[in-house]
């Protein structure tokens, strides 16, 4: 090889690198539209989707695995979990789940995948690494939200219709602890310190909070807001700040998100975004918090410090769940 | 007395003992029982459609899947639900049923009757407690209410209501109102009468449809039927709609397309309000008309949609109250604390003055579900639910 052509080689490579670093560098955020079929990529940086990916039909659950490889998507109507490679925005893979995946979480190495079958009252156990199926563990009618503890010892899962959380040992998969919560439950969430399990009732209205070793209710948040009936606030999608001092709690039909103090369990503030807004993710650096609103097939921006909502984004038809890439 | 018979006696205590201590582990471990009973009479099977014709199981199958369901809570719960269906035949008395029923240990019923045999039984099953899941008589709700009867079906006035609530926004206001001739079709008329005062309907004639006791569903039926619709409903003052109160079955069917005017009908034809429907999917229904053709192979009715919600609360009662007794079902049930996840896309909860459940009614064009009510803009000061049907300032009903 000339030693020109050994050069526009290097020129080449460095080329790409950077233009590959450069892409890398702003945290993504991947939207999946139950309705549309497709998951949206939004650029964090810029606030603008820069890709629509078509996935199968019914997507929900939504969530970047721990090596930031892939975004697993839950299409309930196609029986499976589709993995999108993040680098090409294309789907190159599925994951074993039983009948109509909704939502599901991955233990704290990113090794296991546990999915709420919402057709036929089981959590599918899956290795993320090579694709197959571990167990089935039955639990409640229709369950849905799912949530690891930090330890990776418990999984919990919410049956909507049975309306309790399941402890499942994750060692042994077998069910060691069912606590009953208000109606419809929807969805589960952690403190990182393990110290307490926040899980939103959607019929209910509640926010019960679990003390994750006594496995029993120790408190439960109300929500209010002036001039909306009792009726139309339906918690549904929980995020909590990694210091476990603020926790946020989407409304479905109030259109709003609850701002929650950690500490005390008392409601702070009410931000509106948009119509039946469902789930929510914050970016890695906690400075933003992006929510899905249903009807109004958009995704609101909140500025967690000012805790404003700053943007408005444009997404598919029915936006459900949404989870950020590391940079 | 001899040591030897001392310890034979002691003997005999101990393992008399242990015995009772291993029947009260035993009962620990047994599964709290749930017995319901549920007592039906046949139900007509005229129908216009043959869509509409009623299969066998109508009702009980939603409360079988319901029931399903709470085992499934139940293994979890240390709770078991059974059921036990009971049919009446023409002269048979409610009140033995009832009797026979709580001999054999079932205090909860949801009843699928026609109002006084429904009356007959709860006011012979006083301890019993009664889920009214197939009579829409207003008056089981206002002057002949009891304390002991929850009521998942909805009213005429409910019903009525939902549907004039859509009509109205719709700016469909003037109504040409036509009722049956029989007793249950007056009632639903005088319902569709009230809602067009409550809520700005005109109603700019009434005409009744005689049962001439004419064939129905004959070989020739259609020919006849294409000339009478128009012919019956000419000559009319001008209207936006027709209302057609006819739950028995004999005309509503004939008029969509053959009316003398080119108009929409709504009532018991054409846009028909209704608890529950086959084509029903929001909020999550899906998920439940699922299971339902999972386990029975056909689609889920009204009548099982609200045999569905009573055997549902039942289900919540036990599992929150941890209890099989009436008494204690009924007091949570009418606690703030209860509410029913029904895929109507808010809590159900109920009215605590005459035991009703309170509910979106769903407007059906037997295909899809065209609206959902209460319609935006109807409002009230406790629920918009209780914009349907009558509300508490105007009750009639006193519970004991």
């Amino acid at each position: 090889m000339s030693l020109r052509a050994r050069n526009i080689g290097l020129f080449l490579a460095l080329g790409l690198t950077a233009l590959a670093s450069r892409e890398a560098d702003a945290a993504m955020a991947y939207v999946s539209n139950e309705k549309g079929n497709t998951v949206t990529v939004i650029d964090t940086d810029k606030w603008e989707v820069v890709r629509t990916i078509k996935v199968g039909q019914r997507p929900r659950g939504i969530e970047i695995t721990k090596d930031q490889k892939y975004v697993l998507v839950a299409v309930g109507d196609d029986d499976t979990i589709q993995m999108i490679d993040t680098k090409t925005n294309e789907v190159v893979g599925t994951l074993p789940s039983g009948p109509d995946p909704e939502n599901f979480a991955q233990d704290p190495d990113g090794k296991i995948l546990y999915v709420a079958n919402e057709n036929d009252n089981a959590v599918t156990i899956i290795d993320i690494e090579t694709r197959a199926k571990l167990a089935d563990v039955s639990v409640g009618v229709e369950p849905e939200g799912m949530a690891t503890s930090p330890d990776g010892k418990i999984v919990i899962c919410t049956s909507e219709t049975t309306n309790v959380a399941h402890f499942i040992d994750t060692a042994t998969r077998q069910i060691v602890a069912n606590v009953l919560v208000d109606s419809r439950p929807r969805y589960a969430e952690f403190k990182r310190d393990g110290s307490e399990l926040w899980v939103s009732a959607e019929i209910g209205g509640t926010v019960s909070v679990v003390d994750p070793v006594k496995r029993e209710v120790k408190t439960k948040i109300r929500f209010e807001v002036p001039g909306l009936a009792r009726e139309m606030i339906q918690p549904v999608g929980i995020n909590l700040t990694r210091d476990g001092k603020t926790g946020f709690v989407a409304l479905g039909p109030a259109n709003r998100i609850a701002v929650v103090d950690g500490i005390t369990h008392k409601v702070t503030k009410y931000l509106l975004v948009g119509q039946r807004v469902w789930h929510m993710a914050f970016t890695p650096d906690e400075k933003y918090l992006l929510t899905t609103n249903g009807l109004t097939n958009d995704v609101s921006i909140i500025d967690v410090a000012a805790l404003k909502v700053i943007k408005t984004i444009q997404v598919g038809e029915l936006p459900w769940g949404v989870t950020v890439s590391r940079p | 007395m001899a040591p030897r018979r001392r310890s034979a006696l002691v003997r005999c205590l101990a393992t008399f003992a242990m015995m009772f201590a291993v029947t009260a582990l035993a009962r620990a471990a047994e599964p709290l029982e749930i017995k319901i009973g549920y007592l039906r009479s046949p139900e007509s099977k005229a129908a216009i459609s043959l869509l509409d014709v009623p299969p066998e199981d109508d009702g009980i199958a939603g409360a079988r899947l319901a029931i399903a369901d709470n085992n499934t809570t139940g293994k979890f719960l240390n709770q078991r639900f059974v059921i036990e269906d009971v049919r009446l035949k023409d002269g048979d008395d409610p009140a033995a049923a009832v009797a026979a029923l709580a001999a054999r240990g079932v205090s909860i019923v949801i009843a699928d009757l026609p109002a006084d045999a429904l009356l007959k039984a709860a006011d012979a099953g006083h301890d019993l407690l009664f889920f009214n899941a197939g009579a829409t008589d207003d008056r089981l709700r206002e002057e002949d209410c009891r304390a002991n009867v929850i009521h998942t079906a909805p009213t005429r006035s409910m019903l009525a209501d939902g549907l004039a609530q859509y009509l109205v926004w719709k700016k469909w206001r003037r109504w040409l109102l036509v009722t049956g001739s029989h007793p249950n079709d007056k009632l639903y008329a005088d319902a569709l009468r009230r809602a067009a005062t409550r809520f700005g309907g005109k109603i700019v004639q009434e005409r009744v449809f005689e049962d001439t006791g004419g064939a129905r569903r004959t070989d020739s039926g259609i020919t006849q039927i294409q000339r009478q619709m128009p012919l019956f409903t000419q000559s009319a003052p001008d209207y936006d709609v027709l209302v057609a109160a006819d739950e028995s079955e004999v005309f509503a069917g004939y008029l969509p397309y053959r009316t003398w005017e080119a108009r929409p009908v709504a009532g018991s034809a054409g846009l028909v309000p209704k608890s529950w429907d086959p084509a029903y999917d929001q909020w999550g229904a899906n998920q439940l008309q699922n299971r339902f053709v999972a386990m029975f192979s056909r689609r889920m009715t009204e009548r099982d949609g609200n045999a569905w919600a009573a055997a549902r609360m039942i289900g919540e009662a036990a599992s929150r109250r941890q209890t099989n007794d009436p008494k204690a079902m009924l007091d949570f049930l009418k606690s703030p604390d209860f509410a029913l996840a029904a895929f109507k896309g808010q809590r159900l909860t109920l009215r605590g003055w005459n035991l009703q459940l309170r509910q979106p009614i769903l407007l059906t064009d037997g295909r899809v579900v065209v609206s959902v009510s209460p319609q935006e803009g109807f409002l009230h000061e406790v629920t918009e639910l209780d914009t349907l049907g009558y509300d508490r300032p105007e009750t009639k009903c006193q519970l004991k």
